[in-house]
């Protein structure tokens, strides 16, 4: 399999666009990017598949200019080149579209291609180049309007943007890091046959992903990264999703977790017409209103940005609601603090797990005890008890597998899955009635996500409501027993997991359909 | 790792203990060759200078005591410097504070009516109570109204200042003392002992180092010194946690205020027996205590330490006044130099500095 890259057709025939060969990129204390090989041709999709810290965004970085490799050469149709800068990259054909886009929001579609843009007259650029945009999106089918203004337009228009900016360019080669993250399943579609489009133009186009499925769909060959090396390229027609993820793990995985029954019990949450601002003041939850009961998982899917962050901090204590109750137990907690539900039993792990589930300059087993600081048996009177509190910590990381050199350490040197394994540890201890868990996998490699997936169902089988809001929807698919989708601060229906279709989820996600009984 | 000219810098996510160390007292070292050039401009070798004030501070018991009274102030400012710090509240204002201190004292001292053997107890009580009140006006503007910081504590100070130079002129300006602008001086009973043979006023250095021990062991053992350090790293860790920032802040400010309140009763007390003009007072204690805070790296047990040292330069500027005749500002430009490269040395710390291998090096790469 790792010989199919020089089975291909003769270099004559199709000479390759762009050619990286045995590049090596070293940060401190890692090797980024050891002695990697990879090619693009025309008129094919080439992905670039691995776990996050790979070194495949990496690798494409410094395709696009914007880091220098140790060692290696890059060569662009048969010659070698040195890309110092983005402009270098461009220059050459190369194009990227990064997973955060680079818009100005404020401006139109027009303005925004046109901003950098050579040849563009100084005066009205924009008018300039919307006869252009409208030429290219009739021909690769990315229909865009060149006047609006960008903050107007879904995920997946800015998405059409960013590669219509690129095709302006002369982009022949096209660098999307992962591109489908943003977008709804038939958006992602519309995406695939865009890219169609593009590789009968062609054009060359990496596509990097971290979704077996998606790259076995649109992939032509697929190239599995490891801890800085390749492990090998394969054809998609001639691999399997098994094959793929023992590659890019290193190992056997599971794809099916082993799920009890649901047993559903009383009911541990429950949320009546919830009303919510977002951080700009606009309505972010409107009339939001579900019931979780205990021994049941409910996911929420949807796009980001569509009220369920809100949703998570007022669950959790962090938001107030302004109009609607939030029931825990029974009992009213709408508006109550975090530090009263967290006493009551609703367990929360954060969706930014740096930026709020840890102290990074605490060490581990003080990161262990946050939230439950401030009771015994932690802390007696004003004073913290650090036998019970190292005894509680040796136990949490043993149970949880934490990757630690000492309870001592600083929880900011441990890695993105023992940081989630930490948060877990700490959230999960003392039994919760409800766990409010966001995104809890995002960010992961397959093995850290299927313990954290394991551990959710455990809770759940333990008699936990737990509330899983993510944007992956396999991963909803696979652990809840009914989802609610989200659109514009709405619920647009709850589903039973076992009738939900993919189609079905995607509409709802995009507005387009609302399942009628609410709650 | 980044390149910068010929030498390649590694980042230290955390530096250890010796790597602190090592650069704080490479750039106290660096400082005093860099204030080299006033000494010259006096028409002075530096080295002379240097090796003259050690010998005339570390000579006899009586001149290496006055690094002890000028550190006593500086401890406790420090302490309690280190302690908001450590919340990442950015309390410039322990000038103010110390003022504040010193102010309740006079009152307490001069006009309120208690048996002698309580006299000094309340000073000390009032003195707290007071710098904690000055402290706690700035936390709550930033609680409740998001007022910045550095600005109100330093606008605080003026404000304190302003109030004592009222007081020394107008109110309490003491009908004993012909014209001058002082209170009338303190009772017997309202004035602090000193070490045998000094001016160091040991009640207060006592309670300095104490109290340094206490702030230590709230940091580290206590649920409010957790919360402290919780919020201080984090504070969105803190509010996902459910620990009421306001109230933590309030009791941080209560104990930094409080601190150098205690300062400015040891000054009245020990030193000057009546309150006067600001600058007499304090000697811009409050402020050196920040450099003070700063080196000690927010360690209050450390801050004995580093007081010691700007006690040291503070001796040693009046050494110098006295017999090098040099001006006493020039202890400003010693404390200026040290705070400047601290904070430029930090660099060190967060990076390892090596040199390029030559082969390796790009003409003016500076990657990420």
């Amino acid at each position: 399999m790792v010989g199919s890259a020089q089975k291909g057709p003769a270099p004559t025939a199709r000479p390759t666009l762009v050619s990286l060969r045995h590049i090596t990129k070293r940060f401190p204390g890692v090797l980024a990017n050891d002695q990697v090989d990879f090619e693009v041709r025309p008129g094919e999709v080439h992905a670039l598949l691995g776990e996050n810290g790979a070194g495949k965004t990496t690798l494409m970085n410094i395709l696009y200019g914007l880091y220098r490799p140790d060692a290696g050469e890059i060569w662009v149709k048969g010659k070698k080149v040195e890309i110092r800068s983005p402009r270098d990259a461009i220059t050459l054909g190369v194009g990227m579209v990064h997973q955060h886009f680079k818009l100005v929001l404020p401006h139109t579609v027009a303005e925004n291609v046109a901003l950098g843009l050579k040849g563009t007259p100084f005066f009205a650029p924009a008018r300039a180049v919307a006869q252009r945009i409208r030429e290219l999106s009739e021909r690769y089918g990315l229909p865009v309007d060149p006047e609006r203004r960008v903050w107007e337009l879904s995920a997946g228009e800015q998405q059409r943007v960013e590669i219509l900016k690129a095709l302006i360019r002369g982009a022949e080669v096209l660098i999307l890091d992962e591109p489908t993250s943003v977008l709804t399943p038939q958006e992602a579609q519309e995406l695939f046959k865009v890219l169609l489009r593009m590789k009968e133009e062609g054009h060359g186009i990496i596509f990097i992903s971290h979704k077996l499925d998606e790259v076995l769909s649109v992939a032509d060959r697929i190239t599995v990264m490891r801890r800085g090396k390749v492990v090998g390229t394969v054809s998609a027609r001639e691999t399997s999703k098994e094959e793929l993820a023992r590659m890019m793990v290193g190992r056997e995985v599971v794809f099916r977790l082993t799920k009890a029954a649901c047993k559903p019990g009383e009911e541990a949450l429950l949320v009546q017409d919830l009303y919510a601002r977002n951080d700009r003041g606009l309505l972010a939850l409107k009339g939001v209103s579900f019931g979780i009961c205990r021994g049941e998982i409910l996911g929420i899917a949807g796009i980001a940005g569509n009220g369920q962050r809100e949703l998570v901090e007022v669950l959790t204590g962090l938001r107030r609601a302004e109009r609607g109750k939030v029931l825990l137990l029974g009992r009213d907690v709408t508006n109550r603090s975090p530090r009263f539900l967290s006493d009551l039993g609703c367990a929360h792990v954060p969706e930014e797990r740096i930026r709020m589930g840890i102290v990074p300059g605490l060490s581990v087993e003080e990161n262990l005890i946050l939230k439950k600081h401030h009771r015994p048996p932690f802390c007696r009177w004003l004073f913290l008890e650090p036998r019970a509190i190292r005894a509680f910590a040796q136990r949490a990381v043993e149970e949880y597998a934490i990757m630690t050199p000492s309870l001592r350490t600083p929880a900011k040197l441990l890695s993105g899955g023992n940081i989630q394994r930490l948060i877990l540890a700490r959230e999960l201890s003392g039994r919760p009635a409800v766990v409010v868990a966001a995104h809890p996998t995002y960010g992961l490699d397959v093995g850290a996500t299927e313990q954290i997936r394991q551990l959710l169902l455990r809770q759940r089988e333990e008699g936990a409501a737990v509330l899983l809001v993510s944007e992956d929807l396999e991963e909803i698919m696979e652990l809840s027993d009914r989802i609610a989708v989200m659109f514009r601060g709405e619920i647009m229906g709850i589903v039973p997991a076992g009738e939900a279709t993919l189609e079905e989820l995607g509409l709802m996600m995009a507005g387009e359909k609302r399942v009628g009984a609410k709650g | 790792m980044r390149r910068l000219g010929p030498f390649l810098l590694e980042p230290r996510l955390s530096p250890p203990r010796s790597v602190v160390f090592g650069v704080s007292i490479l750039a106290v070292v660096v400082a005093l060759l860099a204030a080299a050039p006033v000494f010259l401009g006096y028409g002075l070798s530096p080295w002379q200078a240097y090796a003259k004030i050690g010998r005339g501070i570390f000579g006899s018991w009586p001149s290496f005591s006055e690094v002890l009274r000028r550190a006593t102030p500086l401890i406790l400012c420090g302490v309690g410097l280190t302690l908001a710090f450590r919340a990442q509240f950015w309390n410039i204002g322990a000038e103010g504070q110390l003022l504040a201190g010193a102010v309740a004292a006079t009152g307490v001292a001069l006009f309120l009516p208690v048996p002698e053997g309580l006299r000094l107890p309340l000073m000390f009580l009032f003195g707290f109570l007071a710098g904690a009140i000055w402290g706690l006006i700035p936390a709550f503007l930033r609680v409740k109204l998001g007022v910045n910081d550095v600005i109100s504590t330093l606008m605080m100070n003026y404000v304190m200042g302003y109030i004592v130079e009222w007081l020394v002129h107008g109110p309490w300006k003491g009908p004993t003392m012909r014209g001058f602008a002082y209170t009338d001086a303190f009772p017997l009973s309202a004035r602090l002992s000193y070490l045998p043979g000094t001016r160091v006023h040991w009640l207060t250095l006592f309670l300095g180092v104490v109290l340094a021990a206490a702030v230590a062991f709230l940091l580290a053992r206590t649920r409010l010194g957790y919360e402290i350090r919780v919020v201080g790293q984090n504070p969105d860790a803190g509010r996902y946690a459910g620990i009421n920032f306001a109230v933590v802040l309030s009791l941080v400010m209560i104990i930094s205020g409080g601190l150098a309140g205690l300062a400015g009763v040891g000054e009245v007390a020990g030193i000057h027996w009546r309150l006067r003009s600001p600058a007499q007072v304090s000697m811009n204690y409050g402020y050196t205590a920040i450099i003070v805070a700063w080196l000690a790296r927010g360690s209050p047990v450390a801050s004995i330490f580093t007081a010691l040292l700007f006690g040291l330069i503070f001796a040693a500027g009046d050494y110098m006044k006295t017999t090098l005749g040099l001006p006493f500002q020039i202890t400003g430009v010693f404390n200026g130099l040290m705070l400047f490269f601290l904070i430029g040395f930090d660099i060190l710390m967060f990076w390892r500095v090596r040199i390029a291998q030559r082969e390796k090096v790009w003409t003016s790469q500076i990657g990420s």
